[in-house]
């Protein structure tokens, strides 16, 4: 009698994200893992973890950097680099360090240069001919429909007409010369599926997703958190201490912050599951160009 | 697509209480959920963005501002009026909305207390099996919507027999919108009869009729009040209790294609793989494939401590107590009961690209994790996936389904698609392009392969050339018509003649009169025109004979074939590289006029592609030197 084990929906998941990760790295020539030390980021790194242990990752991580990331985010980076004994590498865009951009400054030129344009230079810098990136179906209409191996042209763009049929667990890693694949493992993931997972494996993350006294200020109906001397308050501006925690993270003036008592995950999942709006609310990138936002910005070649 | 689903101020998936109540305890029960994933098929007028659109609502995955963002879409571009248009929130890209039509496959995720479920959203339209089978090929069950009002129809038994074709045991007839019929008992036991008939002439042998509204809610989560005569399961219910396959998975003897080797240090080694079929355990015996190598496994290794036993699904590391060769693209299996190795099939196969299959054109074969490259033969017949009649097909186009022998360049270890998935479903990818042309599911292997065994003969092939005193090789000419390979071939021949060489030259223009007579232009024929002077210039450099071939030979993929048949260091490609104007304006045999003018098809250059070789051994450019320049050139780097 052979024993029946039901696998559970994380441990399928699991499974299929390690296969993908070990399909990559047997068949690319020079793959990198993108981290933006986000909770999901934080998922797919332990996965990598686990693909190859006891071997580290045979890859390194590339953090796409603004400047402009929550402090937290920085510490819980290098830390993580360093216990996963993999390469860090850290990419600036020289010229948007040049002129200066920033969030509060330059809207929408921001996420453009220091994102989009700084992870096209990276790439091309390294010639990464495989990135894998956290991003799930399940986040957005567009990725909804896009492939778990996702190739971009010399230029970097998507399109969304021309993408190889994926049959099985069967992937096709062959690309023509200057084309590039994005790699997402945990595309079948759902924002509760990472909730669970970091639970059950005690995945580190970073602390601003769990409730604390943090200073703050409202603006446009957004509450940010005064994370630096570098932000600008407004006349009449004075940051307020409130009990705040964050559902996504990103560049800190641009990520909204929701009041929350929750100190554990637990409680956070529990807010999660009886909050009434989806995860990337809080982010200002979907906004722009409608509901095929983040479709136009993925054709320019942003992640 | 055309109708909509009313906002109910209830959702009858309310918010677990248990989350408010004990988040501990509501973890802890969902932490053991089971995963089922599903695709839905059905027309563009079955309902079916509307059966999503509810699923997703019900079960709280439309958070109140993706709500929000849908009303105001519905007002912009929904076909509804002021209606909520939920075929808006199913379908995806941007084009699409503009045409009205869901072109890909999308998928969609939603939980119930018991399950998670992941859908596959595939297409109704008629031109893209090839995203319904891509869908269904990681599904564990069907959804096949049928229009209560319209019955089973033409794309009712395509969608039923792609699904059967890719081994989908779970099927699910919904009927859909019996609202429309008053909830008639007689019009669902009618359809019942009509698709019970069908689906046993195509070899389902069972699958479970549920009679619902996506609309109006019947049947979907619980039983309908409206439907008393119906004693089966609500949708939900059966999608929450069904078995998947991968408990019957596990029950097969073990096989896990290996796809990484880990050797962090001298120490350790670990063969990575996800399990296809089966379970192991520390002191398992096993068979390494297709070497026949057999060990024993010590440990199953995870970050998280080893493992007492695997099953079929996880993704492992095995160590083993023996240094056995093992490496990416073998296939470990149980001792006493491995799976076959071969190198000729009988396949089913569904054309996925625009191009045309090329009968004789070698394409990468990717199966688990073994990449060899495989050629397909003339489809013995192609399935009209409307009819399920057979027809009699040359190539396959793309959406077309047949059947067809393929042989790989080296033996695969494989088992019949239908005992396993992933030993026996593969795709075929252009060597050029780099595209996924084709899936397809092995059925068994050509006998021909095991039994027909080389001819072992006393005259070698080495005393041959020996007797002739020289190394065989062959001169492989290409370039545009009228570049002057035959020209050079023969100047290149006479002077070899004079230096006492055993020579041969096959001429493009000689052999069609002859051998290839049977072949036109078109391009499966001049790839397979190809084929057969490889082969024969191959026994004859098996004979000892420097062979010269005058060939256009347009593409690189068989002239890397032909070179791949031949012993290393003996395919020598001359390229005579002339500009296509230069060659026109000679034109001595008068075809490139013929083909300007639209007499001559097919003709490379004009209405055909010529691919220059990247990095051919010899390259003639023949608008700076003379024929008999070029001739000594060829023969000072074969003879230096």
């Amino acid at each position: 009698m052979i024993d029946s084990k039901r696998l559970t929906h994380l441990q399928r998941l699991e499974a299929e994200s390690i296969h993908i990760l070990r399909e990559v790295v047997a068949e690319a020539e020079k793959p990198v893992m993108l981290y933006s030390v986000g909770k999901d980021s934080a998922v797919m790194l332990h996965l990598a973890r686990k693909a190859f242990y006891p071997s580290p990752p045979p890859f390194p991580l590339l953090h796409v950097d603004t400047t402009w990331k929550f402090k937290e985010m920085y510490k819980l980076r290098d830390r993580m680099a360093r216990e996963s004994g993999m390469e860090l590498l850290v990419y600036h865009n020289p010229e948007a360090q040049e002129r200066g951009i920033n969030p509060f400054d330059h809207g929408a030129l921001h996420t453009d240069m220091w994102k989009t344009e700084g992870l096209k230079q990276a790439l091309n810098l390294y010639g990464f001919d495989a990135a894998f990136g956290g991003a799930r179906r399940d986040e957005e209409k567009s990725r909804a429909k896009e492939r778990i191996f996702s190739f971009r042209t010399a230029s970097h763009g998507w399109d969304p007409k021309n993408q190889r049929p994926e049959l099985w667990n069967l992937y096709n890693a062959r690309k023509n010369k200057g084309e590039s694949i994005r790699v997402f493992p945990i595309s079948n993931w759902t924002e509760l599926d990472i909730w669970q997972y970091i639970h059950l494996n005690d995945v580190p993350i970073v602390p601003l997703y769990f409730a604390d006294q943090r200073p703050t200020v409202e603006r446009d109906g957004m509450l940010l958190m005064v994370d630096d001397e570098r932000f600008p308050l407004k006349e009449g501006e004075e940051p307020v201490m409130r009990s705040i925690r964050f559902r996504t993270l990103g560049c800190y003036p641009l990520t909204g912050a929701v009041e929350s008592t929750a100190k554990t995950l637990p409680e956070v999942i529990q807010e999660t599951l009886l909050t009434t709006t989806s995860e990337r609310q809080g982010r200002a990138i979907d906004k722009d160009a409608g509901g095929a936002g983040m479709e136009k910005k993925k054709q320019e070649g942003y992640f | 697509m055309t109708d909509t689903l009313t906002k109910t101020d209830e959702p009858i998936y309310k918010t677990d209480a248990l989350i408010a109540e004990d988040i501990d305890q509501y973890l802890e029960t969902h932490q053991h959920k089971t995963m089922l994933r599903f695709i839905t098929c059905g027309s563009v007028d079955d309902g079916k963005s509307t059966l999503i659109g509810r699923l997703l609502y019900d079960s709280k995955m439309i958070f109140e501002d993706q709500l929000e963002a849908l009303q105001s879409d519905s007002k912009k571009v929904g076909t509804q009026g002021q209606d909520i248009d939920f075929a808006l929130l199913v379908d995806g890209l941007a084009a699409e909305r503009e045409q009205g039509i869901t072109i890909d496959v999308a998928y969609r995720f939603f939980n119930t207390e018991k399950r998670k479920f992941i859908v596959a959203d595939t297409p109704g339209h008629e031109q893209y099996t090839r995203n319904m089978v891509t869908g269904a090929s990681t599904a564990d069950l069907a959804v096949i919507l049928i229009d209560a009002r319209k019955g089973v129809l033409t794309q009712t038994r395509r969608h039923s027999y792609l699904a059967h074709l890719i081994g989908i045991k779970n099927i699910v007839l919904a009927i859909n919108k019996m609202d429309l019929v008053d909830y008639d008992q007689a019009v669902y036991d009618g359809i019942l009869k009509d698709y019970t008939e069908f689906a046993n002439s195509i070899g389902i042998k069972a699958f479970t009729p549920i009679p619902i509204s996506g609309f109006k809610g019947d049947n979907i989560t619980g039983p309908s009040e409206n439907t008393p005569w119906y004693k089966g399961p609500a949708l939900i219910e059966h999608l929450e209790t069904v078995e998947v396959d991968q408990v019957s998975d596990q029950e097969k003897p073990f096989r896990m294609a290996v796809q990484w080797v880990n050797r962090p240090n001298l120490d350790f080694r670990g063969f990575s793989g996800q399990i296809a079929t089966g379970t192991v355990r520390p002191g398992d015996a096993v068979r390494v494939l297709p070497s026949g190598k057999t060990s024993t496994v010590t440990r199953i290794v995870t970050l998280d401590g080893d493992l007492d036993v695997a099953v079929a699904g996880q993704s492992v590391t095995l160590c083993f107590a023996d240094e056995v060769d093992c490496s990416r693209g073998d296939v470990i299996a149980a001792s006493d009961n491995p799976p076959q190795a071969a190198d000729q099939f009988e396949a089913t196969i569904v054309w996925m690209a625009d191009e045309e299959m090329l009968p004789g054109r070698p394409y990468w074969l990717k199966i688990g994790t073994q990449t060899v490259t495989a050629t397909v033969q003339h489809p013995k017949y192609q399935v009209n996936v409307n009819t399920m009649e057979h027809l009699a097909a040359k190539t396959l186009e793309l959406n077309a389904i047949g059947v067809a022998n393929l042989s790989t360049d080296k033996q695969i270890v494989f088992e019949p698609y239908e005992q396993n998935r992933t030993l026996g479903g593969f795709i075929l990818i252009d060597k050029i392009t780099n595209a996924t042309v084709a899936a397809g599911m092995l059925h068994f292997s050509l006998r021909r392969a095991q039994n027909v065994h080389w001819q072992a003969t006393d005259v070698s092939r080495d005393f041959h050339a020996n007797l002739k005193n020289q190394k065989p090789a062959v001169l492989w000419f290409t370039g545009l018509s009228g570049a002057g390979k035959s020209t050079i071939a023969n100047l290149v021949e006479k002077k070899l003649a004079r230096m006492n060489r055993h020579t041969f030259l096959l001429d493009g223009d000689n052999v069609r009169h002859g051998l290839n007579k049977d072949l036109g232009f078109t391009d499966a024929d001049r790839v397979e025109n190809i084929r057969r002077v490889g082969e024969v210039a191959k026994l004859m450099t098996d004979a000892g004979l420097i062979v010269i071939t005058a060939f256009i030979s347009p593409f690189r993929a068989e002239r890397d074939m032909v070179r791949s048949m031949m012993q290393p260091g003996e395919f020598i490609e001359v390229h005579i590289d002339t500009p296509l104007a230069e060659a026109e304006k000679r034109d001595v045999k008068g075809l490139y006029k013929k083909a300007r003018s639209g007499e001559l098809k097919n003709f490379t250059g004009i209405d055909s592609p010529y691919e220059a070789p990247h990095d051919p051994e010899i390259h003639i450019d023949t608008t700076g030197m003379t024929a008999e320049q070029a001739a000594d050139a060829i023969i000072a780097r074969l003879i230096p």
